[in-house]
């Protein structure tokens, strides 16, 4: 198998978000192929798109003193810079719909290494048109 | 084509594994290339060898593991998601102090447990990664 190997092969790969953070596990398992995904070095970006929006909202807090008791993931997204995934899609149409602006969101950024690490967002909202266009540029999607 | 297989969700439940299985099958007869199927989230559940469904219906686990054993494919299970729903290997059973064990990696039976580096390799490698879920 490893003579088929293809070394060095960077694909552009996006990780959609489709679901709210509870309720079902497919965001906090998405995460986490993020992150094993980072050490691929792979020209990676997400998108969070319809309830995938509140898994980056904030003020989370699901943990057993409040009541939930669940394993509360949010400050994961806030270390999605210091893994160099730097491009995360919001889907403007997604947070109208339910009543969110890009205020309700995490203040979700990265240092640029070629800027003198220079802190910026990491967050790009976009139309659903625009997103369209993003998506057609990837070589991989995986949809979660 | 060299394809790479996503399958999210179990066995019964959802279609999605059926789905995938028909997929691969097809793929397979027309002369295509199967990298690898990968059980991520509740399709962890599709590796079990325990599985006793009524004799008129379909095996879903098995049917896996006989297509595996005919064409050679390698079925991946995602070691962090089957752990937390108790889908376990001898060895998997054992570093986690269980009794038991419910996936059996036996000859011809393609399912082994391994992590989820093994998807992101799917993705690189294959031409196209379909996935099979919700």
């Amino acid at each position: 198998m490893s003579e088929e190997l293809q070394e060095g092969v960077v694909k552009k790969m996006m990780y959609l978000n489709r679901k709210a953070p509870y309720g079902t596990v497919y965001a906090l398992e998405s995460l986490e192929v993020v992150l094993i995904g980072a050490a691929f070095d792979q020209d990676v970006s997400l998108a969070f798109v319809d309830d995938g929006v509140y898994q980056i909202l904030n003020g989370q807090n699901t943990t057993k003193d409040s009541g939930i008791g669940m394993k509360d993931f949010s400050p994961t997204y806030k270390a999605l810079g210091d893994y160099d995934i730097t491009k995360l899609y919001v889907e403007k149409e997604s947070l109208e719909e339910r009543g969110l602006s890009a205020d309700d969101l995490m203040d979700l950024v990265y240092e640029d290494e070629d800027d003198d690490w220079a802190e910026k967002p990491s967050i790009i909202l976009v139309s659903r048109e625009e997103l369209a266009d993003v998506m057609d540029e990837q070589e991989v999607v995986f949809s979660f | 084509m060299k394809f790479g297989i996503l399958v999210n969700e179990g066995p019964y439940q959802h279609q999605a594994s059926d789905t995938a299985y028909q997929f691969t099958k097809a793929a397979l007869a027309q002369g295509h290339e199967i990298f690898r199927v990968f059980f991520y989230h509740d399709g962890v559940y599709n590796a079990t060898s325990i599985s006793a469904p009524p004799q008129d219906d379909r095996n879903v686990a098995q049917q896996w593991a006989d297509l595996a054993e005919e064409h050679n494919l390698d079925l991946v299970v995602c070691v962090a998601a089957a752990l937390r729903r108790g889908i376990l290997d001898e060895e998997q059973a054992q570093k986690s102090s269980n009794t038991t064990y419910n996936l059996e990696t036996k000859e011809g039976n393609g399912f082994r447990i391994s992590g989820l580096g093994q998807l992101l390799e799917a993705g690189i490698q294959a031409d196209r990664l379909v996935t099979f879920g919700d």
